[in-house]
């Protein structure tokens, strides 16, 4: 058995096909900004979700920290239960506010992190104490329209 | 009797029909029962691999960065009227990867490599080489049609990553290099859409039925033509036909299973 140029061929096109796979996972996709670090779980009530999704980001002055991993129904309390893994190298005080904020008009929700300025840290299981639920675009525009009414 | 004629005609079909399908399915049984002897001789899957992978690579490259330069007008287009132009890259990244790229990619290979498959084993067997093989107790499904097969097999989903790929490339020319999308939000909002598991991964195992479908389909109809050259022109005919139809099938099959909702 010898090497032949049909070889090189077949080889260099199974290594464009891999690299092309590459490039879709990391370029294209988001697996580069799964952290592959470790991870610790929070927890936090909200009111509403709004159209919160699992694997939503978690973000803390902009950057990426964490994901939303799972979202529940709590119903001691009927509010919803939103778990999210955050990275181990980020720790949040235990007063952190946690809001659920949407990136641009019509982009995509995502919970945003205001830390407080607790001296302990939240570890892993803890819950958020204070959290402000989605904005519901329809819940405005009835307050808006009822508050209007009133003033007249 | 006309009627009973006419009856005669549909039974016939019929009955030949599933005659064919079941002829199939053992066709494809004892395909992959002698896929481990081909396994072993790899060199007849890597020469297989040049004939309908390496030599798909051109269309494949050239169709998926003007698919993706399509792409990205047409959704310019649209998004400019919403004034999110920014979403442009996901939009390109996730039609690519999730449809496109798999669904092109194979209905290309299919009119490519799978004609060429079924009209050389249809010729194969219409001189009668095949034949000659069972004489010298070669057996021709484990020499002709296995490695065939495999070689199809593995290079569906390389060339429909390249196609998927070589397209948010052509997407990315017209988005941000003509028409002046802001670099940062096209890659970023693609990547923040994009989820490796669900829309990549998924991408990969649609490539990879189809390639299943079609080589076995240009196979089986190659094996199949009647030995002449109207039967081997015919047969050439209707892999093309057939497996694009099975590749949009099963499309909406897969997708329907990969992407309820949520």
């Amino acid at each position: 058995m010898e090497r032949t140029t049909l070889d090189l061929w077949v080889g260099a096109f199974v290594v464009a096909g891999i690299g092309a796979l590459v490039v879709l996972a990391l370029k294209v996709g988001n697996l580069s900004t799964y952290n592959v670090s470790e991870s610790y779980q929070l927890q936090a009530h909200f009111t509403n979700v709004g159209g919160l999704k699992p694997t939503a980001s978690v973000r803390s002055a902009g950057v990426l920290v964490g994901r939303v991993t799972n979202i529940v129904l709590d119903t001691n309390l009927y509010e919803a239960r939103v778990t999210m893994s955050i990275d181990k190298r980020y720790q949040f005080p235990t007063d952190t506010f946690a809001n659920i904020l949407t990136s641009g008009l019509l982009g995509e929700q995502y919970i945003g992190l205001m830390p407080g300025g607790d001296d302990k840290m939240l570890q892993n299981g803890d819950e958020f104490k204070k959290t402000q639920s989605a904005i519901v675009l329809e819940d405005l525009i009835g307050k808006f329209f009822t508050s209007s009414v009133d003033a007249k | 009797m006309p009627i009973a004629k006419s009856l005669r005609t549909i039974g016939h079909r019929v009955i030949n029909a599933v005659w064919r399908i079941g002829f199939a399915a053992r066709f494809f049984v004892m395909t992959l029962f002698y896929s481990g002897t081909s396994f072993r001789r790899f060199r007849l899957i890597v020469k297989e691999m040049f004939s309908s992978g390496v030599m798909s690579l051109i269309i494949i490259l050239v169709a998926g960065m003007f698919v993706g330069m399509v792409l990205g007008l047409q959704g310019y287009e649209t998004l400019k009227r919403y004034g999110s132009e920014s979403a442009l890259g996901s939009l390109v990244a996730l039609s690519l990867v999730r449809e496109l790229g798999p669904v092109l990619a194979a209905l290309l290979f299919a009119s490519r490599a799978g004609s060429a498959m079924t009209a050389e084993i249809g010729l194969m067997k219409a001189t009668e080489q095949i034949a000659a093989m069972e004489m010298m107790a070669v057996n021709p499904v484990a020499r002709v049609v296995a490695p065939r097969f495999w070689a199809g097999v593995i290079s569906m989903p390389l060339l429909a990553a390249m196609f998927s790929a070589m397209g948010v490339f052509g997407g990315y020319v017209v988005g941000v290099v003509v028409i002046g999308v802001d670099e940062g939000s096209f890659w970023s909002q693609m990547q923040s859409s994009v989820d490796f598991q669900h829309d990549v991964l998924n991408g990969v195992i649609k490539s990879l039925v189809f390639g299943l479908a079609v080589t076995a389909i240009a196979l089986f109809e190659g094996y199949d033509a009647p030995p002449t050259a109207e039967g081997v022109s015919g047969a050439t005919t209707r892999t093309v036909v057939e497996s694009s139809l099975a590749i949009l099938m099963l499309d909406f099959i897969l997708t329907a299973f990969m992407f309820q909702g949520a």
